[in-house]
């Protein structure tokens, strides 16, 4: 194995051309827009879903109105614990998880420019919590959210995870003939609480 | 499949135009997705800064790869996971099936990657009884089918819905002239689930690996790589070293640049950044050469490399449109592929770079600007001088290169040429004539431009 690693290198350092100076992407950034209205209109667009909200009280009525939680409902908000089993990370075998109907979690910010949410492994304890669910449900606060992915990288800076996502929509393919059909092997739907 | 690895790209072609029809669904498929690309785009005012600034990062990465290879490598470790390396594609298929063999695995679940169908992945493994499923929705089709993918982000977009019906009624019993997207996906969210619960080990591909960091990316809409990777006690991810990027926060260009310009998506549904291992699980990265090193040390084609695997270049490219992803016989179809393929086998893929008009437009929506169709004009001189032209083409030529040479013989040609064409115009409107295939010959003027200045200028 490391005669291919000491070959490949040393071919790579024979081969590569002249140095070229990295640009600075300092200059890039989000404009004006109402990050609020404008990564409502781009999740929606891209089929997910945007409930305003004041309280986790509020959540917690809206969740039996949009989902079907006489099925199981797991979430990693401890807010939430008594209307939901609650999961913070301890370790359980991930395919205990295959029958859970909605996941409730919450995300670091979401982005406006594509209606994506971060989302990582500290939060959802269980890497596979979010993909495998029937439904997801994540919520942010509405001051957290950053116009493109310039600040958004700026946000996460050098933090530590061992695993991190950026979650836009409900899971898609439009694999077959170009129609979109949402749900393909992720949740179906996905909806953002945007609590404040 | 062995008939079409002798035939080349017009031969192909052809066989594919025969039903005019499908020919101009594929064509409008393509184009409409180049248009939705068009609409995303146009949206950012700073579209042009984001291509500029992606291009220079590339070509910083080209200058420096031992050194961001190496850092990614010493970072990656750190972190748990293990690297490999692979010079060539028989390597990588052995690194990986040992990995399989340690773990008694003989059934694993494959997300999309381009490496693995260069390196003939499944196929080595079948024969070493390892079971591939791929998750991709698209690459299962194309699997079911036995096909390969004709394109790097749409691997079924050469299927007509009702012939996928067909290979699920057959394969995965669902009714027949079922031909509903949404019951067919549906279908394989069953079928696929069950995979993803089962296996023990998942292998994705590598959209981004990060040197800061040595985190890697992978983005799906599927969600299908997390679903295996997540679920499975090993997780195998397969690279070309060109993935790498310097820095974590390049991450930001490089990702408002890949979907916009693959599908017109802002972005894809999930962008999944890989550090560690899970609690007890392992994590293994292939790094693999497989011919570019070789490709790095050309200057003229080394800036393909930059590539960030999107499809921008084939949705646009009026002879990939037309002739569809198989007529390249190639795992990277389309204009990308042409620059990249006769690096691996300059005899084989010899065709490719002939297979253009040369009309540019992929160099225009490329979002890192790898300049294609110049490296497609000049690999065309690399392979002719290396005498890989075709001999219809060097004859032709040797004819030109005589005729040119020659003012008596320019003359008397272009004399007789134009006099044929006027008063025995058959001669030249036949099926021998290769111009004559779906154009018509122009006017024959009445005189030559020599002939009009003698007379008209003293």
């Amino acid at each position: 194995m490391n005669n291919s690693r000491d070959k490949i290198l040393a071919a790579i350092s024979q081969n590569q051309p002249v140095a070229m100076p990295l640009p600075d992407i300092g200059f890039l950034k989000g404009g004006d827009e109402n990050p609020e209205e404008k990564f409502t209109t781009v999740l929606t667009t891209i089929g997910g879903k945007v409930l305003k909200v004041k309280s986790f009280d509020e959540i917690k009525a809206l969740l039996p109105q949009h989902f079907n939680t006489a099925n199981r409902v797991v979430t990693t908000l401890t807010e939430l614990s008594d209307i939901a089993e609650l999961n913070t990370g301890q370790p359980i075998d991930p395919h205990t998880l295959e029958d859970i109907e909605l996941t409730v979690t919450s995300a670091h910010f979401a982005v406006a420019e594509n209606g994506a949410v971060w989302v990582t492994e500290d939060i959802i304890g269980q890497r596979v919590l979010p993909f495998i669910c029937q439904h997801l449900a994540v919520v942010v606060d509405a001051k957290n959210i950053v116009p493109t992915m310039h600040e958004a990288y700026q946000k996460i800076g050098n933090s530590v995870y061992g695993f991190g996502t950026f979650i836009a929509g409900p899971s898609k393919t439009a694999d077959i003939e170009q129609s979109l059909v949402l749900g393909a092997h992720g949740p179906r739907s996905m909806t953002v609480f945007l609590l404040g | 499949m062995n008939e079409s690895t002798v035939k080349d790209h017009a031969a192909l072609a052809d066989i594919f135009n025969k039903d005019e029809d499908r020919v101009n669904w594929h064509d409008e498929t393509l184009w409409w997705i180049r248009a939705k690309r068009d609409k995303a785009v146009h949206q950012l005012p700073e579209w042009e800064a984001l291509r500029e600034t992606a291009s220079q990062i590339k070509n910083n990465v080209l200058s420096n790869m031992s050194t961001y290879l190496q850092q990614f490598e010493a970072n990656a470790k750190a972190n748990g996971i293990t690297i490999h390396w692979a010079a060539d594609a028989k390597e990588h298929n052995e690194i990986v099936l040992s990995i399989l063999q340690k773990h008694n695995v003989t059934r694993m679940v494959k997300s999309k990657s381009m490496l693995t169908e260069e390196c003939h992945l499944n196929e080595y493994l079948g024969e070493n009884g390892v079971d591939v499923i791929d998750s991709d929705l698209g690459e299962r089709i194309v699997q079911l089918a036995h096909e390969p993918p004709s394109h790097i982000v749409l691997p079924c977009i050469h299927k007509k819905k009702e012939e996928i019906g067909e290979l699920f009624h057959q394969y995965l019993g669902t009714p027949a002239g079922n031909a509903d997207p949404q019951f067919l996906t549906e279908t394989a969210r069953h079928h696929l689930r069950e995979t993803f619960l089962t296996r023990k080990v998942a292998l994705t591909g590598v959209n981004f690996a990060i040197a800061e960091t040595g985190e890697f990316v992978v983005c799906t809409n599927e969600g299908n790589a997390d679903m295996g990777a997540h679920l499975a006690d090993v997780h195998i991810a397969c690279m070309g070293f060109e993935k790498i990027i310097p820095e974590r926060k390049h991450l930001s260009v490089f990702l408002r640049l890949l979907t916009r310009s693959a599908t017109g998506q802002p972005i894809t549904t999930y962008s999944s950044h890989f550090s560690k291992p899970r609690n007890g699980e392992e994590m293994h990265i292939v790094i693999v050469d497989n011919g570019r090193t070789v490709q790095l040390g050309r200057e003229e084609f080394r800036n393909s490399l930059k590539c960030i695997r999107c499809g921008a270049c084939m949705n646009t490219c009026p002879v990939y449109r037309r002739s569809g992803g198989h007529s390249y016989h190639n795992a990277i179809s389309g204009p990308i592929g042409a620059i990249l393929a006769p690096n691996l086998d300059m005899e084989k893929y010899a065709d490719l770079p002939f297979a253009s008009t040369l009309c540019g437009s992929c160099s225009n929506v490329c979002p890192v600007k790898i300049d294609i169709h110049d490296q497609l004009y000049k690999w065309r001189q690399v392979i002719v001088k290396n005498g890989y032209a075709t001999t219809a083409k060097k004859a032709g030529m040797q004819v030109m290169t005589l005729t040119l040479s020659s003012p008596t013989i320019y003359h008397v040609g272009g004399k007789a040429g134009r006099w044929v064409m006027k008063h025995v115009p058959f001669a030249v409107n036949n099926k021998l004539n290769p111009w004559y295939k779906q154009r018509d010959m122009p006017e024959p003027p009445n005189e030559s431009f020599g002939e009009w200045y003698k007379k008209n200028r003293k």
